[in-house]
Order: structure tokens, then sequence, then C-alpha cells
């Protein structure tokens, strides 16, 4: 649906709907106290919003026409000219209905009678009538154009007085207005001029003499005043033809309604072809209460639960006697699933809306930084759950604000470092497996990761003699309490940028993390769940609990052969997987289960990928199979705990808690300079 | 150079219309859904043109005119209403309040621009 009429019309039609049922709740409403002057408004402003707000841009002639004189009706029963009476709203309801049939006329591209609704029409220009109002006004509507092609010369003087330039207006762009219509010639009188120290800025003390020569008629140069008719003065005279040629054109057309007849006289060719041309287009659309969606998909949430029990209960009978039964099983499995994606596409939105809010934004932090960036938006059509582009908002801002503050330079440094001065933000945003990505990159002057460490220790954050990786220490800056800005700027810089934009994005089920290149660039990438309801899980067992990992992450189970695992002077082990050493964590010392530490060649290794493609191995006792998953939140049931995403009801009944690999990397990767995990550690040691 | 355009109207189709339209001129476009919002809007940013519905809830379009010319930034910022037919007593007091110009609706396209373009000057001008 690219054609932005076909869209405005579909929002047109969606508004009718919602103004009509404001329009006949609002009669109703004064039936009872008709005095209300703002239900009184509300009624007018509905029939004048249908009349207005599209009606007649669409070339709907007979709704234009109706609402027209409903509308003049209401209004004179707002302006007090008609006391509305107990007989009126009969008259009244009824305009409503016609309306209303006009409207769904104009959406199914019906044709309606030029006269549909005529003696409501009557009724009410009787009532209209009866409290006199001008008369006046049809007939001079009715009033015929002439347009003439002969060349005309005219005489124009023009005057400005001082308030044409308090309304704004401006002098200039009239002689330019003019000049698009013929030649011209100006004088320019500068008489009144006075001299520099008596000069009122705010003064008019210009005027001018224009001549014109011109095919165009006496209406349309003064159309070119129309603005500032009273705040000038202002004499056009007709001098006459100018070269001869005598072919007039009566232009019969202009009915009541100008506008719409311009319309079509003048560009027949982009004329709305209401009728053959949309009518298989249409998709109609309905706006619905978000509370009444989040029902629904908790509802089909609950129904895959249910039928996930199903196919497990099924799984224990006969195949052969109950084939019957597990075939209609496995197609409601089938069916569950394309009802829960349609209904979490209802919830869909493109990241547009979001994204369409910073180049505004860009371009003013920059001005008032004296910096240049150009913002470079890639894949806005990208599509995710209403939720998470509502709160996504934020978190961008912030972080857009802090790439301009404090990751790319002035000018003038950019020139001294042999970079372009206009500095680049990129924000791009892809769906992987079931997440959505989204990267800012800017090519300012990366992290100084000699301060960022500095800063932490000074501040306590981390302890003094603990040893970073450069992707740790870039990571540092979303520690609460953390801010390198030597001036604090109203901007950013307060310290409270960075791990709010991570705590935003963790509630959100997403992980924020940072990489930067110095002197290059600094790139923030945000992974997000498309949905927050559902997953794809694979459900694995630690002693008697069942856990759920995601299945987007999952790269691989294997059961390692002992050669393939070593063990690190501090204890951790490590696994060879493709040739590279992946570190292997132990689900039982982070959740703290009972029982003996298993010897990982024994139980099963399910390697997954975390946070920035980096892999681990997660040993588990047993894979029970892959299902998919209700999220339930675990904060507003219970608290949020490390590691833990959520949690959800499986088959049998039993809750599974929902691991959150990112969030176990960071438990093991924090453990190397965290007090507590530092014990933790030791004990590992002696284990092994 | 940029410009921006601040459109005041309680009707989505109208604010899409309008909106859609100066975008394609090159406007970034503000909304505001009615006067209040408007005046806000207005006191938080710079405008080349104002585009103001009159029939507004909380606060209308020639109040909203009102308050805008009071606010000592909009000076010389073209002041557009939008009204219906030719009310010849809506436009006297939208000149009242401090409008530049009005216009009418029905609109098309490119009417709106035309008349965007007569009080706001074209792009290259600016």
């Amino acid at each position: 649906m690219t054609d932005p009429m076909e869209r405005f019309r579909l929002v047109f039609f969606e508004e009718c709907t919602e103004l009509l049922q404001q329009l006949e709740e609002g009669l109703v409403a004064l039936q009872s106290q008709s005095d209300d002057e703002e239900t009184i408004n509300a009624v007018f402003r509905a029939v004048h919003s249908i009349k207005g707000g599209g009606a007649g841009s669409f070339g709907f002639k007979r709704l234009v026409e109706f609402s027209h004189v409903f509308e003049s009706l209401l209004g004179a029963i707002r302006s007090g000219n008609i006391i509305i009476e107990t007989a009126h709203f009969d008259v009244l309801l009824r305009a409503a209905d016609i309306l209303s049939e006009l409207v769904e006329a104009a959406q199914s591209d019906c044709a309606v009678a030029d006269d549909h609704g005529g003696t409501v029409v009557t009724e009410m220009s009787k009532i209209i009538g009866s409290g006199a109002l001008r008369s006046g006004e049809k007939t001079s509507l009715f009033s015929k154009k002439i347009q003439e092609d002969a060349l005309h010369r005219y005489q124009i003087s023009f005057r400005p007085l001082a308030e044409l330039f308090v309304r704004a207006n401006e002098p200039l762009l009239l002689i330019r207005e003019l000049k698009t219509l013929g030649e011209l010639k100006v004088t320019v009188h500068t008489s009144a001029v006075p001299f520099l120290e008596e000069l009122e800025p705010d003064m008019a003390y210009f005027f001018w003499d224009f001549s014109l020569v011109t095919s165009e008629a006496l209406d349309v140069i003064e159309e070119v005043f129309e603005f500032v008719e009273d705040d000038c003065e202002l004499k056009i005279e007709d001098l006459g033809l100018y070269l001869a040629a005598e072919d007039f054109k009566d232009d019969d057309d202009a009915g009541l309604f100008q506008e719409v007849d311009e319309f079509k006289e003048e560009s027949p060719a982009e004329d709305i072809k209401p009728q053959p041309a949309v009518k298989n287009v249409i998709s109609q659309s309905i706006r619905v209460n978000l509370d009444k969606v989040d029902r629904l998909v908790n509802m089909v949430g609950e129904l895959v639960i249910t039928q996930a029990m199903l196919k497990e209960q099924v799984g224990l009978l006969n195949p052969d006697q109950f084939s019957g039964l597990i075939g209609g099983i496995e197609e409601l499995s089938r069916h569950t699933r394309d009802m829960q994606s349609s209904v979490m596409a209802i919830r869909s939105q493109p990241v547009k809306t979001v994204f369409a809010r910073l180049p505004r934004l860009v371009r003013e932090i920059s001005a008032s930084l004296d910096k240049k960036v150009n913002l470079v938006i890639t894949g806005q059509d990208t599509e995710v759950d209403k939720t998470v582009t509502e709160q996504l908002g934020d978190p961008l801002i912030h972080m857009i604000r802090n790439a301009l503050d404090h990751g790319l330079e002035s000018p003038r440094e950019r020139r001294a470092a042999g970079k372009p001065e206009e500095g680049t933000i990129t924000l791009t945003a892809t769906h992987r497996g079931e997440r959505i990505f989204i990267e800012m990159e800017d090519d300012g002057r990366g992290i100084n990761r000699k301060v960022v460490l500095e800063k932490a220790r000074e501040k306590g954050l981390v302890p003094p003699e603990a040893n970073f990786s450069d992707d740790e220490i870039d990571n540092l800056i979303f520690l609460p309490g953390f801010s390198t800005a030597e001036n604090v700027s109203d901007l950013s810089g307060r310290g409270v940028g960075m791990d709010v934009v991570r705590r935003n994005i963790q509630n959100l089920g997403g992980r924020v993390r940072v990489t930067s290149t110095p002197g290059k660039s600094t790139k923030f990438t945000l992974s997000l769940p498309l949905t927050l309801a559902v997953m794809d899980g694979m459900i694995f067992r630690m002693e008697t609990e069942c856990y759920v990992l995601p299945l987007a992450s999952i790269i691989q189970s294997i059961q390692p052969e002992t050669d393939d695992i070593n063990e690190l002077p501090d204890g951790s082990l490590v696994m060879m997987f493709r040739e590279e050493y992946i570190p292997l964590v132990c689900l039982r010392k982070i959740f703290s289960l009972s029982g003996p530490l298993p010897d990982p060649c024994e139980g099963l290794i399910v390697v997954v990928e975390g946070n920035g493609g980096s892999l681990m191995g997660l040993m588990v006792d047993e894979l029970i199979g892959q299902q998919q998953v209700v999220i339930k939140s675990l904060e507003s049931n219970y608290q949020s705990i490390d590691g833990i995403s959520g949690v959800t009801i499986l088959g049998n009944g039993m809750v599974a808690l929902i691991i959150d690999i990112a969030g176990i990397q960071e438990i093991t990767n924090y453990r190397s300079w965290d007090e507590d995990g530092r014990g933790k550690m030791n004990e590992q040691r002696e284990v092994h | 150079m940029e410009r921006y355009a601040l459109v005041v109207d309680d009707s989505q189709t109208m604010r899409d219309m309008v909106s859609y339209t100066l975008r394609q001129a090159e406007f970034e476009v503000v909304e505001a859904v009615d006067g209040k919002d408007g005046l806000e809007q207005a006191g938080c940013s710079r405008f080349d043109i104002i585009i103001v519905d009159v029939n507004m809830p909380i606060m209308d379009g020639i109040t909203l005119t009102e308050e805008l010319r009071k606010m000592g930034q909009l000076r010389g910022v073209p002041i557009l209403i939008l009204t219906t037919e030719s009310d010849v007593e809506l436009k006297k007091r939208g000149r009242a309040a401090g409008a530049t110009g009005w216009i009418i609706k029905p609109f098309k396209p490119e009417k709106l621009l035309q008349i965007v373009e007569k009080v706001c000057g074209e792009a290259e001008y600016c």
C-alpha cells in the first residue's frame, strides 16, 4: 500500500467510524441535557471533521454536500442561533444515520444518488431557515468562474502597512509569486525610507508599483494578495488586452464546492478514481484497545501450554490404537503455532516509530555542540513487538546523546585526526533468529580505555588490582554510577546514562554491549526479543528440575571426549570446540544446586551463543526436548534473579526456569573480580 | 537548511495529510493534537511555519494563534489557519489573532504547498 492517498483514505475511514460514534453518543447525550456546550461542540466537531478532514479531499461529493448542511445546522445550534427542541432530535439522529450511510457507501465505493438523504436535508434546511440564517451565502458560492486565455496588462500599486509584518507576511514572497504569473516589471519607491537613526525595524517603508502582463484573470492576481489585503494599500487595475487573442473559455463547472471541482478541472490525471481502481486494495482496519489484544495474547499463551500438555499425554499412548487422536493433536499444535504468530503480529510495529524521532534530535544536539553529524538509518521497517518499540525510545535517545556528546569529536579534532569533518552515526535494525538487533555505530574517538579504567577504579566500582580485557573495560561504562565526562553537560555525562540504558534494555529481556576501536569507532549493539510472550525453547534437566534454553541461541549439543577439556590455572574449564577454546559453565554451581559437581564428560554440553557471538558450553544432565514456551515474568510474580530471564509452565504442569544466557555469561565474566565470585572459584579448584 | 513545520489539528486524517504533504516538500514536521499541545510544542523548538486547525478541543486554533503571536521567538513565523469554505467571519477572527493566512478545507496537496510557499518562500530561498 504505497499510494499515500490510499493510506489517507484508510485512516480517514477509521477516523470516520470513531467520529460517527462520537456523533451518535453526543446526540443521545444532548437529548437528555440539551444545553451542554462541550457536547454540542463535540458533535459539531465530529461532523466538521468528516466533512473537512477528508471527505472533500477524496472527492466524495454527496458526503461533503450532506455534511455541509448538517454542519451548518449544528453550527447554528452551537452559536445559539437555533434553540434546540425535542422535535429537532429526530431530524438530527436521522441525519446522523444518513451520514453514516454515506460514509459507508464512500468506503465501499457504492454509488449514491445525488439527492440521497434529500428529505432530511430539506428538514434540516427548514430548521436552519427558522434560525434565519444569512441567505446570501449560497448564491455567492454558485458564482461562476470565468477564465481567460488572453494576455492582459495590469497595473498594481502596493503599499504594505506595518501590520503586514506583524502577521509574518513578506512582500518579497508576494513579488516572487507575482513574477510566476507572467512578465513583471517592478518599480520600488524608497522615498518614505527615513534616516537610519529614525528607522524602526518593524515598520514598512517601501512601496511598489508593478506592471504585470499575464493571461491570468484578475482574481488570480487578487489571490496573490489574499492574505495581506487588509494590511496594505492595494490597487489593481486592468489596463486591458495586451495582445489580441480572443479565445474565451467558459468554465461552467464551478459548483457549490469550488475546491472539489477545481481539483477535477486542473488535474484530471491525478483525479482520484475512487471506483474501480482502489476497490481491490481496500484493507479494513480497526482500532482495538491494547488490553483486549493482550488478553488474547495471554489466552493463546495458555492454549499453547494446554496443547503442549495434551501432546505430552498423547505421547504415552499406543500409536496404533490412537492414530486418529495423535494425528488430531499434531494438527492442533500446528494450528496453535499459526495462531500464536498471527496474534503476535497484531502487536508488531516497525521500529520506524522510534527511529523517526532521532534525525531531528541529532540535528539539534549536534548544532548545539557545534559538531557536524550525518545520521544514517537502515532497516527501519523491521517489526518488533509494541512493548519493545515503546520502551526503546529512551535508551536510544540516551545512546544517541552519548555518541554525540562523548563519541564524536569536534570538527577541528576530526580534521587533526585525518577524518572528514562530518561524523557519521549509523543506526541499523535487523532480525536475527528470534531477536531484533539494533546497532548504533559512530566513527568518533572510541572509548578511552585508560580513562574508563581509572575512573572505575577511582570510584571503587571495580577492585583496584583486577585485570580486564579491552572488551571488559569498554563494557564498564554500563556500571551504575559511572561517568567519565570531565564537564557535566546538560546533554549527557551526569553518570545516569548508560546504566539506565542497560537496565531499560534488560527489562525488555534484551542485552546491550559496546565494542570500540580507539580513535575509530564505538558500536553499541542492542539485542532484543521480538516478542516478550513466547519463544522456542529447549528443555533440559538438572537433578530433578527442568530448565529452558532459548532455542535460537543453541549451536550444538555434544558429549565431549576427555581430551577436549582443559583446566585453566584458575580452575575454570575450557573445551575445544570447532578449533577454539570455549569456556565451560557449570550451571549447578551458578544456581547453587546440591549434589556432586558432574564430570563434564559424563553429562551433556550444550554449546550456546551469548552476547556478541561469543560461545560457551553449559553442562547439563539431560536434554528433554524442544517446545514452544510461554514466558511468564519472574519479576511480576516473584523477583528478578541473575541468570534467569523468566519462567514457564511445562506440559506436565511443572514450572521451569528460563536461562538467560547473556546473564550467565555476565555472572561468569565478572567472577574474575567479584569478591564473592572469587570465593566460588576457589571452591571449584578444590573440587577438581 | 532544514525547515520545520508544526501541524496542530485534532483530526488524525488531517494531520496525516498535512504532514505527509509537508514532508514531501522536505519539511520536518512536528504534530500536535490540540491547541494546548500545539502551544507546548511551539515553545520547545524553532519552526518555519505553523499550521493550525480552528476547531479543536481544549484550546481552539484562534486562541492558539493569539497565544503564539505573544511568543517572542515566533515573530516573523507564518501561521496558517485551516478553515472550511469561505467563512469570512473566521478569516477575520484569524487575522485579528495574528494569522498570516488561511487554507480552506478541503484542499489538495498542491494547494497546501502552494500556500505554504506563498508565506514561507520556496526551499531554495531559505
